[in-house]
C-alpha cells in the first residue's frame, strides 16, 4: 500500500502572533514555524498502515524554516520518500488553493491508493486543504476520520461527528482521508535516529510550479480578538487576580 | 550500541549487546562482580515497585533475558538518584551504567510516557523542557537593578558565566530564587554576566532519561555559545547542569572551570558574614540535591552558607548528605509525575516534607531549581504541613542582606 502524506507548517505559538502593518497578514520577523499537529497524526496513521501491510510511505512538504528537520524526523520514524517543493516557502502568500494545487500535482505523479492529511489546522480550522487536493487529484475525501483499516484493496473508515457520533464508512481507493486522530499517539523518535537520517536518507527536492491561488477568499483585514463589552478583565498579579475572583465569585452567590 | 527493538522471547544477540554495551561505561565491568545482595533494589525508592528492580535488571541480564526487562515500563520509576550506586558493595555504576543505558534502550525503541515526550520534543524545539519561547529565557532579570548583564549585549569579557539553566529561567519560583541570587552577587560585586536567550537547557535530565543524542545536541549548542564568549569559570544555579558541565561535557570536548552556585558563595564567606545582618529567626532543614550531593560529594558548602545566617538554626532530616531521599524530579522524573502516581500513588517530595515536618523545620531550604515546586505542591497536600516554608538558600541569603541593609 502505497500512501503519501502532505504536511503544512503552521506558525508555532510558543511566540506571540503580530499582526503585519499591512494589517491583512502575520508579522513574520519572529515567526516560527512547526508541523501542524494534525498532520502528525496523519503522519503515524500513514505508519501505522504501512507497518501492517508493507508498501511505501511518502511525505510531501513546501519549503520553509525547520521543513529539513520534519522531513529527517519522519524518515527516521519510517517514511521512505521525503519530497521538499523548492522555490516557494510557508510564509509567502499562498493560500489553500494553492497549495493544494501543488501537492496535488505531485500527488498525481505518485499514484498512490492512499493520500492522509490533516484534518484541520489552527490557520485552516475549516480544514479546506484536503477536500480541495481530493478535487483537484479527482479523489473521494472524507475528513474527521479517526481509524482506518484496509482490507482487499478496500477501506473503512471511523468518521467523528458532533455530539459524539461516529459513523463507519466504505471508501473506494484511492481516496484522500482528513485525519482527526491516528489509532495510536504520534511515535517518539530518539535524536540519534533523526541525525543519522540526516546523514544517510536524501532529500527529493522537486521545483515547485507557479502557484495558482484561484478561488480562494481575499484577506481584507486581520486583527486580534476584542474584548465583548460585557467581558471583566482582571489585572494583576496572581494574588490580586485570585482575591478579586474569590470576591466575585462571593457576589455572584458561588461560594 | 544495539538498536534493535525485541521482539522475540528470548533475543540473546540484544541481551549481549547490551551487556557489553555497560562494559564500556567507566568501571562498568564492576557489573560482573555483583553478588545480587540486592542492597540497591532495597535503598531504591521506588525498588518495591518495579517489576524489575536493579538487582533483579542484572539477574535477568545474566540469565540472558534482559527484553523481558525491556518489556516493563517500570524502568521509569527510577530517578536516576544514585542512590542504588552509592550503596552498592560492588561499587558498581548503576545509576550511570545499568539504568541509563536501559533508558537509552527504551528511548530507542519508542517506549516511552506520553509526558515525558513531549518534555523530550520542547527541549529539541525550543532549547528548554517546559515548552517556553526561548527568547523570553531571560526575562526573569527584567527590570531588575543593577541590570543582569546578557554577554551577547555587554560585549566584554566577565570573570563568572552565569549558566542559569530552564527551571531557574522559566518556573515562578526558580525566577524568584535567580533574582535573589543575582542580588547576591551583585551585592559581593561578582564580574558575572548570562548568556539569556542563547543558553539551551544543559540536558543532563534528558539524558539520565535516556535521550543520549538529545543531550548532545543541547551540549553542542552550548559549547558553541560558551567559544563565542570569555569568562574564567562558569557558576551554575542547578546540580544537575553543574554534574553535566564537571562530569559530561569534557567528554564532548568542552571543558570549562564550573562551580555550583553554593560552592562559590562558600568562597566568598567572609564578605558575606559581614553583610548578612539580618536575623532569620528559624529552624532550618537542608535537602541535599542528588547531584550535588552523592553525585558529587559536595555536602558541606550549602550548609555553611546557612549556618552563616544570624538566628537560623539548622537542622537535620532523618534521612541527611548521603543518604538523602530523592525529590522525584530526577532522571526526567520532572516530567513522569502523572506516570509516577499512577504506578505509586505517592511522591517522595511527600516523604521529604514529612521528614521535615518531623524534625519541626519552618523553612525547609533548597539548592536545586527542580525542588521548590516539587516541595512546595507536597506542603499543600501533606497534613500538617501548611506553614512549611520552601525557599531557595540564595533566597535566604538575600532576606538577610536586605534586613541587613534596612537595620544599617
Amino acid at each position: 500500500m502505497n500512501i503519501v502524506v502532505p504536511v503544512k507548517l503552521v506558525p508555532d505559538l510558543v511566540e506571540d502572533l503580530e499582526i503585519d502593518e499591512s494589517g491583512i497578514t502575520l508579522d513574520t520577523s519572529w515567526l516560527r514555524l512547526i508541523l501542524n499537529e494534525v498532520d502528525e497524526h496523519a503522519l503515524e496513521q500513514a505508519l501505522l498502515l504501512k507497518e501492517a501491510h508493507g508498501g511505501t510511505a511518502s511525505v510531501i512538504s513546501l519549503d520553509g524554516e525547520g521543513v529539513d528537520d520534519v522531513l529527517f524526523s519522519s524518515a527516521a520514524k519510517g517514511v521512505d520518500h521525503l519530497i521538499k517543493l523548492t522555490g516557494l516557502e510557508f510564509g509567502d502568500d499562498l493560500n489553500n488553493h494553492a497549495v493544494a494545487r501543488l501537492y496535488g500535482a505531485i500527488v498525481e505523479r505518485l499514484e498512490p491508493e492512499l493520500v492522509l492529511i490533516g484534518v484541520q489546522a489552527h490557520n485552516d480550522l475549516d480544514g479546506s486543504l484536503g477536500p480541495l487536493l481530493a478535487e483537484y487529484v479527482g479523489m473521494p475525501y472524507v475528513g474527521y476520520v479517526s481509524g482506518i483499516t484496509v482490507t482487499d484493496g478496500k477501506c473503512r473508515v471511523l468518521k467523528e461527528y458532533p455530539g459524539g457520533l461516529i459513523a463507519e464508512m466504505d471508501v473506494v481507493l484511492p481516496a484522500v482521508l482528513g485525519v482527526q486522530a491516528a489509532e495510536a499517539p504520534p511515535r517518539y523518535v530518539a535524536i540519534s535516529r533523526i541525525r543519522q537520517a540526516m546523514k544517510t536518507v536524501s532529500l527529493d527536492e522537486q521545483a515547485a510550479a507557479d502557484p495558482d491561488s484561484g478561488g480562494g477568499p481575499t484577506i481584507d483585514s486581520m486583527f486580534k480578538p476584542e474584548t465583548g463589552e460585557r467581558a471583566t478583565m482582571i489585572a494583576g498579579d496572581e494574588e490580586e487576580v485570585a482575591a478579586k475572583i474569590v470576591d466575585l465569585l462571593g457576589e455572584l452567590g458561588k461560594v | 550500541m544495539t538498536t534493535s527493538t525485541v521482539d522475540t522471547p528470548e533475543d540473546f544477540e540484544f541481551n549481549d549487546a547490551f551487556r557489553l554495551s555497560l562494559e564500556e561505561v567507566e568501571q562498568g565491568r564492576r557489573i560482573r562482580a555483583c553478588l545480587q545482595c540486592a542492597a540497591c533494589s532495597g535503598i531504591c525508592p521506588f525498588g518495591f515497585l518495579m517489576d524489575f528492580p536493579p538487582h533483579k535488571m542484572i539477574s535477568a541480564m545474566r540469565a540472558g533475558m534482559f527484553e523481558r526487562v525491556m518489556g516493563m515500563d517500570s524502568l521509569w520509576l527510577c530517578v536516576s538518584c544514585y542512590a542504588c550506586a552509592q550503596v552498592c558493595p560492588a561499587q558498581i555504576p548503576l545509576t550511570e551504567g545499568l539504568m541509563t543505558r536501559a533508558k537509552e534502550e527504551m528511548v530507542l525503541a519508542g517506549n516511552i510516557p506520553v509526558e515525558l515526550q513531549d518534555a523530550l520534543e520542547n527541549s529539541q524545539r525550543y532549547g528548554n523542557a517546559l515548552g517556553e519561547p526561548p527568547r523570553r529565557r531571560a526575562d526573569w532579570a527584567a527590570g531588575l537593578e543593577p541590570a543582569v548583564p546578557i554577554l551577547g549585549k555587554i560585549k566584554r569579557s566577565v570573570d563568572v558565566l552565569w549558566f542559569v539553566g530552564d527551571y531557574a529561567s522559566f518556573h515562578p519560583r526558580g525566577r524568584q530564587a535567580s533574582q535573589a541570587l543575582a542580588t547576591v552577587l551583585n551585592r559581593l560585586g561578582v564580574d558575572y554576566g548570562i548568556l539569556g536567550p542563547e543558553e539551551n537547557s544543559d540536558g543532563d535530565s534528558q539524558r539520565l532519561a535516556g535521550e543520549r543524542g538529545l543531550f548532545e545536541m543541547l551540549a553542542e549548542k552550548n559549547g558553541r555559545v560558551f567559544e563565542k564568549y570569555e569568562f574564567q569559570e562558569i557558576l551554575t544555579t542547578d546540580p544537575h547542569a553543574f554534574n553535566a558541565l564537571k562530569n559530561e561535557y569534557p567528554a564532548l570536548g568542552i571543558s570549562y572551570p564550573v562551580r555550583h552556585y553554593s560552592q562559590f558563595l562558600a568562597t566568598h564567606l567572609e564578605q558575606l558574614q559581614t553583610m548578612l545582618g539580618g536575623a532569620i529567626s528559624a529552624r532550618v532543614a537542608f535537602h541535599d540535591p542528588c547531584y550535588l550531593g552523592r553525585a558529587n560529594g559536595i555536602y558541606d558548602e550549602p550548609r555553611q552558607l546557612l549556618a552563616a545566617v544570624p538566628g537560623l538554626e539548622l537542622v537535620e532530616m532523618l534521612h541527611t548528605r548521603e543518604t538523602s531521599i530523592c525529590c522525584g524530579g530526577g532522571g526526567g522524573g520532572m516530567w513522569l509525575d502523572g506516570f509516577r502516581w499512577e504506578k505509586a500513588r505517592f511522591r517522595l517530595s511527600e516523604v521529604r516534607v514529612q521528614e521535615a515536618l518531623a524534625v519541626g523545620a519552618d523553612i525547609l531550604a533548597v539548592t536545586c531549581p527542580y525542588e521548590m515546586p516539587r516541595f512546595e505542591d507536597a506542603a499543600k497536600t501533606v497534613e500538617g504541613a501548611e506553614h512549611l516554608v520552601v525557599k531557595d538558600i540564595a533566597e535566604l541569603l538575600a532576606d538577610a542582606l536586605v534586613e541587613a541593609e534596612v537595620s544599617s
